[in-house]
């Protein structure tokens, strides 16, 4: 066993050491949470446990999943993203907007919606490596840039009357009676993906270099500026594809959407068990996290308790989350 | 390795049982309503789900109270939710999912975005449920089956005509506060008032307008920025009572306070002991929990097999004054606090 000179992080050797090591990965408390969160649902209510509800919760989480997908990227790099939400709802109204009012194609819309999302990314990658900043700052200031540029160019107005492209995400096909979204599917893919890239290819093996110390991943020949910038790019570009989700979700191109993403993203990552000191965590953690939400919202519906008591316990189960990570870096020293 | 294993695994339970405990904690808060609802009803309770905007404001926290006891008196099973934020879209479209989920026969929506939500209403009303909206219509307003509300131009009017007749033929300079573009409320107060007052939009009377989203910190900017524009302003039409408040901040701070007369619209407790010591002359009060109340009822009433509520029902509203203005009828505010909300 080589656990103790390697990072923390999937490992590319295979065999059995590899389940080893996914057992004693961060995932496996986020697994067991969601796992027991839904036996305690399906037990106090009778509507919990069918495929049409798990489908339902799966459609509910999907754009602050995806998002979370870039949220990870970035905290794997001891990054954080405040700017997400904002991006992503400017990229929605952009391509909204240029679809209704018939201005480009449907499909190029969503093709410039994407590009000015990653461009957003980019720039905040930018602003992290090449002066640098921190990137805390950075993507505040971001938000605030951002947001005021939703609201300027959509004036405040809601867009509706989309083409039938920008809401095809939220079409349905069945699965042995169960309707799943295509949005849904999409999602489980690129977390599918985005899992391959970070465990499979050298350019994850340097995001998880990167986040556990830059200096050391500089000696060792990796390209961090350049790796920060193209993380940074590649999260802007799944916030674009967020926004495709949340436009074919609400079928509206909503200027006031995803205000709390930013921080509902971080509860995901951080639920998942990825750590906010960058460098250690999973991106399927990320889907357990952002699905742990998503039962627990839809399980209090179910049982009729207002939803103020979902967001105490997505507080409660934050603040556990982050206490696991803290005491199982201090036995790792 | 494995002791930290241990450990993370050991956490992970311990957090579980903090969630479940907290999740029995959460069942029993509202189980004093669903415990009374079984015992009421020997057949399953009918659900009705209510979504509000927020949950914190009070306008919300009076409505959810009139649900809650109409819920209790019929025997009904009530569930609520609530956006994080004012305009918080995805959160009422979670929250009708869920609810069509837990089988309800009909919810109550006072919605965050008039427009964006109506795709999500039309699921919920082709799965069978029964959709009304409280507070303001969606776009379009026949997209729910039936919508309760106060007359939004009629409590504009009122307070036009009140101030009409108090300024009895003194030239006005008036300044208009309101709420912000695009949304249906603050347009219909806007324009009842002026048609209470007898003019039309763009008239030389108005000399400021300004957007205060409603807020007591806004107005008084918004204020202090009219008194820049026009000191000589003796009029105030604000949209609702928390930013007559902030205006009349403003208006003590240059000593105006005195010569201005503030009208609005809300009635509700801390706007109408404003008008009781006379910060503002004059509000529309309008009634959340009578919105609440009979939304509960219809719903109730189509869960049990009646027929589905429909149209627009006026749930009424008082222009609430201690300075009667001669030829427009008012109640004081003894009768304000009284039926106040908040």
């Amino acid at each position: 066993m080589t656990t103790t000179t390697t990072p923390p992080g999937p490992s590319l050797a295979a065999g059995p050491s590899r389940l080893r090591r996914a057992l004693g990965t961060p995932t496996l408390g986020p697994l067991a949470a969601l796992l027991l969160a839904c036996v305690f649902f399906s037990l106090n209510s009778d509507r919990f446990l069918s495929g049409g509800n798990f489908s339902l919760v799966i459609q509910q989480v999907m754009v602050v999943g995806t998002l979370a997908i870039g949220q990870t990227l970035i905290i794997l790099t001891a990054g954080i993203d405040l700017s997400n939400g904002a991006i992503m709802a400017f990229g929605g109204i952009v391509m909204a907007k240029l679809a209704a009012d018939g201005v480009v194609p449907p499909l190029v819309a969503i093709a410039i919606g994407l590009l000015v999302c990653a461009a957003f990314g980019a720039v905040n990658g930018l602003l992290v490596t090449a002066i640098p900043l921190p990137p805390f700052i950075v993507t505040l200031g971001m938000l605030n840039v951002v947001f005021a540029l939703t609201h300027v160019y959509s004036a405040d107005q809601t867009v509706v009357n989309l083409p039938a492209p920008l809401t095809a995400l939220g079409d349905t096909f069945a699965i042995g009676g169960t309707t799943v979204t295509y949005g849904s599917l999409l999602t489980i893919l690129l977390f599918l993906l985005f899992a391959y890239l970070l465990s499979q290819t050298a350019w994850g093996r340097h995001v998880y270099a990167l986040g556990n110390s830059p200096e050391v991943a500089r000696l060792t020949g990796i390209r961090t500026g350049r790796l920060t910038l193209g993380v940074y790019t590649v999260a802007g570009l799944v916030y674009g594809i967020a926004a495709l989700l949340l436009v074919s979700r609400t079928g509206v191109g909503d200027p006031q959407a995803g205000q709390t993403d930013n921080l509902d993203s971080i509860t995901a990552v951080v639920l998942g068990g990825t750590s906010l000191f960058g460098g250690r965590g999973l991106v399927i953690g990320t889907l357990l996290g952002a699905l742990i939400v998503g039962v627990f919202r839809n399980g209090l519906q179910l049982m009729g308790v207002p939803s103020i008591y979902q967001t105490l316990i997505t507080g409660v189960l934050v603040i556990l989350a982050v206490t696991v990570d803290q005491l199982s870096r201090r036995r790792n020293r | 390795m494995s002791r930290s294993t241990r450990t993370a695994g050991a956490l992970a339970a311990c957090s579980i049982a903090a969630t479940i405990a907290l999740t029995g904690c959460g069942g029993d808060g509202t189980g004093a309503t669903g415990g009374a609802a079984t015992s009421a009803g020997a057949a399953a309770p009918v659900k009705v789900g209510l979504i509000t905007k927020t949950e914190t404001n009070p306008f919300f926290v009076k409505m959810k109270e009139g649900a809650e006891a109409a819920a209790k008196a019929e025997g009904a099973e009530l569930m609520t939710a609530a956006g994080k934020f004012d305009g918080d879209n995805a959160s009422q479209i979670t929250a009708i999912e869920n609810m069509v989920a837990a089988g309800v026969k009909g919810i109550l929506i006072t919605a965050s975005d008039s427009k964006a939500i109506v795709p999500a209403i039309q699921k919920a009303r082709a799965a069978g449920v029964m959709v009304i909206a409280l507070d303001s219509p969606v776009e379009p307003q026949n997209a729910t089956d039936a919508l309760f509300a106060t007359d939004n131009l009629k409590a504009g009017q009122l307070i036009g005509e009140y101030a009409k007749s108090l300024m009895a033929g003194e030239p006005a300079k008036i300044a208009t506060l309101d709420l912000a573009p695009g949304i249906a409320v603050g347009r219909l107060r806007h324009d009842g008032f002026l048609k209470g007052f007898g003019i039309a939009e763009g008239d030389p009377s108005i000399v400021c307008s300004q957007d205060t989203g409603g807020d007591q910190a806004k107005g008084q900017t918004a204020m202090e920025n009219c008194l820049q524009k026009a000191p000589d302003v003796n009029l105030v039409y604000t949209i609702n009572e928390p930013a007559a408040l902030g205006a009349y901040t403003a208006l003590k701070a240059k000593g105006r306070e005195k010569n201005v007369v503030i009208v609005s619209v809300d009635g509700g407790c801390t706007g109408t002991k404003a008008v009781q010591s006379g910060q503002i002359a004059a509000t529309s009060q309008q009634y959340p929990l009578k919105m609440a109340d009979q939304g509960v009822k219809a719903v109730v009433a189509f869960g049990k097999g009646g027929a589905k509520a429909s149209g627009y029902t006026d749930t009424g509203v008082t222009l609430i004054s201690d300075k009667p203005a001669a030829g427009v009828e008012s109640k004081d505010t003894a009768f304000g606090l009284q039926n106040c909300w908040g």
